[in-house]
């Protein structure tokens, strides 16, 4: 199969009438990458899918798929596969003949199509079930079958659509598993869409996280969850406790912020923004619960907020602690589960700590919406 | 046990009396107006036509000649065959089929565009301007067509005034008007079920099969067209029932010479005052439609259970 063919959007904007769905995105997607746009629904993930597979073209700036500028080329010359988000199974024909659709249309024999289908259909653990129609098929089995449609027209680039939105949560977290196993062996470029960020953290090498038709942050999972470049990426991928105020000093890549309930704490500036961020700006600093944990007497107080305790729910392997926070929010702990009872009682005032190398700050802006 | 489920199922939604009521209007309304009328047309098309002095004498038989009729003519020794009806007949059914497989030509890209386009406003005033001309009754329209379709009507006009043809071309004469006729009186029926059926196809399967290379060729005969099949099988059953059962039209815009197969029933119910011999045509026909039918629908591996969707 064919391996690795980068893709490029320059400059795209996409217009729907008078209403702008995707605005100025720049991305570029290295070849055999599994690449995922992460964002809420509307946010114009779908619309940049579909500028990339041929059925809308891009009402500014350029796709170029393995270096060749795509304009003008329809959905069906262009190298993608695209795996819709309902599947879009054909319900009349038999699963084979859904999986070797591209080879009928290539105008190859009966023989050939159905020999290459069950190759397929044994890759994707359904040896033996071309016979069946997708309505006999459970979820996770015609998600397969999509895969294996798509593939079967040796796509260099795959695009896949929320294609697990469908599935109850163990299938989902078991077909991530999968994709991203398919996405080895066959080596080719995927481009994943979705708004979990679960999915997108666990599966791609890289993620374009999106807002309201805006790449806010194109980066590894692993740094888009540790160094957010915007607020809505720090409050949208994973949970956040966010601390707003006025920054007081900077010294490198540290800030010190003059918060509103907890005093001056100290932080590391997020990369993206060195530089950006001056005295006298409103910033926002984010903690991740898991980066909390309750303070010694003698903390410094630099990193050590104190506040009263709301509630305190047991999850199994942790407790959550909710404590009184800014502005109508509450800041949450999390605390691993060693065998305690309880961490702390209802209005106990706590002092907690934290890494100043595991708290961001970055100038005050729009957080994801709950 | 599927059947008992259906019943009980049906009692449960409705309740008792108001599930005795419906069953009861619809078995009223099969049995008294459908069955028992046409079991009486077809006992009348088993007697001989006598003098009501006679009915039920001895006399009173049942009898094959009024179906030797139509075969066979007035010839009782069975020498010659009733060429004059029988080409009538053919002519008939050859005619209705034609108009319906014109009308599927007609109605399938009207019936794509307007199902694809789902919901826009623009979509629902072409509806609408198409139900309103339904409003006028069959006779009115009929003879608007035929003072479109007469020697000095719109269409003869438009095509002198554009200098196509020096003279009027007689449409009636030529049953251009009549086919014309009877493919708008029905049109709607095809139009309808094809319609609901493309508009309940998932676009994205229109667009998967594109992204695979897909021609538009291809598109509509592999997933299209197996979709819209029930519909358009149930819009061509109505259409041919109908146009081989039109009276209206063929009456209105046929030529002089040329006659429908109703026409024939017409006069010998109510001209010759035959009821028997004109019950006996009338069978024939629709006999011969509904096997028609059944075998298309079996050709084309429909099931009666898919037409009613
Ligand atoms: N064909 C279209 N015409 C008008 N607006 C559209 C069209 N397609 C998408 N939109 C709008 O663009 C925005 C982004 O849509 P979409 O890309 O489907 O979002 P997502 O996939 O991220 O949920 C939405 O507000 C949607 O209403
Ligand atoms: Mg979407």
């Amino acid at each position: 199969m064919s391996s690795g063919v980068a893709v490029d959007l320059e400059n795209i904007t996409i217009r729907f009438g008078d209403f702008t769905a995707v605005r100025d995105a720049n991305v570029s997607i290295n070849g055999g990458d599994f690449f995922s746009f992460l964002g809420p629904s509307g946010c114009g993930k779908t619309t940049i899918l579909r500028a990339v597979s041929g059925f809308l073209e891009p009402s500014e700036g350029r796709v170029l798929i393995g270096g060749n500028d795509m304009a003008g080329i329809g959905p069906n010359k262009r190298p993608t596969a695209l795996i819709f988000q309902n599947l879009a199974l054909f319900p009349l024909m038999k699963v084979w003949e859904n999986i070797s659709f591209s080879m009928e249309v290539a105008g190859a024999s009966a023989a050939e199509r159905r020999k290459r289908a069950d190759e397929l259909l044994d890759m994707i653990a359904l040896g033996g079930q071309g016979d069946k129609l997708p309505s006999e098929l459970s979820g996770g089995q015609k998600q397969r079958v999509a895969i294996a449609r798509a593939l079967c027209a040796n796509p260099d680039v795959l695009l896949l659509d929320e294609p697990l939105s469908a599935l109850d949560l163990k299938l989902r977290q078991h077909m991530r598993t999968e994709l991203r196993e398919i996405q080895k062996r066959v080596g080719i470029t995927f481009i994943y869409i979705t708004h979990d960020q679960g999915e997108a953290l666990t599966m791609s090498d890289n993620v374009a996280v999106m807002k309201a038709g805006v790449i806010d942050q194109i980066d590894t999972g692993h740094n888009i969850y540790d160094d957010p470049s915007t607020p809505f990426v720090a409050s949208f991928v994973g949970e956040n406790n966010v601390f707003r105020g006025k920054v007081k000093s900077i010294s490198g890549n540290e800030a010190v912020v003059t918060t509103n309930r907890s005093g001056d704490l100290l932080s590391r500036i997020t990369p993206a923004q060195v530089g950006n961020l001056k005295v006298g700006d409103d910033a926002m600093m984010f903690i991740r619960p898991e980066a909390l944990e309750l303070a010694p007497t003698d903390a410094d107080s630099k990193t050590t907020i104190t506040a009263n305790v709301i509630n305190e729910e047991f999850e199994g392997n942790s407790f959550s602690v909710f404590l009184e926070g800014d502005g109508g929010k509450m800041i949450k702990m999390s605390v691993p589960n060693l065998g305690q009872d309880h961490i702390s009682a209802r209005g106990e005032n706590l002092s907690l700590r934290y890494d100043a190398s595991n708290a961001v700050t970055m100038p005050a802006g729009e957080l994801a919406s709950e | 046990m599927k059947k008992k489920m259906i019943f009980s199922d049906f009692f449960k939604n409705n309740g008792v009396v108001m599930g005795t009521l419906l069953i009861g209007l619809v078995s009223f309304w099969l049995i008294f107006l459908i069955i028992l009328p046409q079991l009486s047309m077809l006992d009348y098309s088993f007697r001989f036509n006598l003098p009501p002095a006679e009915v039920g004498g001895p006399k009173d038989v049942y009898t094959l000649s009024n179906y030797e009729h139509l075969i066979y003519g007035s010839d009782s020794t069975h020498q010659t065959y009733n060429t004059v009806d029988l080409k009538v007949f053919v002519r008939t059914i050859i005619a209705a089929m034609l108009v319906t497989i014109f009308n599927i030509f007609l109605c399938y890209p009207l019936a794509y565009f307007l199902g694809q386009s789902k919901g826009s406003g623009f979509v629902r005033l072409l509806v609408v301007l198409l139900i309103i001309p339904y409003w006028i009754n069959e006779i009115l329209r009929a003879f608007a067509l035929r003072i479109i379709f007469g020697d000095s009507g719109l269409l003869n006009e438009a095509l002198m005034f554009l200098h196509l043809t020096s003279e009027p071309i007689d449409f009636i004469r030529q049953d251009i008007a009549l086919y014309a006729g009877l493919g708008y009186a029905y049109i709607l029926l095809m139009l309808f079920p094809m319609y609901n059926v493309i508009e309940s196809l998932d676009r994205n399967q229109i667009e998967a099969a594109r992204d695979m290379g897909a021609s538009w060729v291809h598109i509509h005969r592999r997933i299209v067209i197996p979709h819209a099949k029930p519909g358009i099988v149930s819009g061509a059953t109505m259409v041919f029932m109908l146009s081989a059962g039109a009276l209206a039209a063929p009456q209105i815009l046929g030529g002089p010479s040329s006659l429908w197969f109703t026409q024939l029933v017409y006069q010998w119910f109510n001209d010759s005052l035959n009821w028997q011999q004109g019950a006996a045509y009338a069978i024939v026909l629709l006999a011969s439609t509904i096997i028609i039918v059944l075998t298309v629908m079996k050709i084309f591996k429909v099931n009666m259970g898919d037409i009613g969707k």
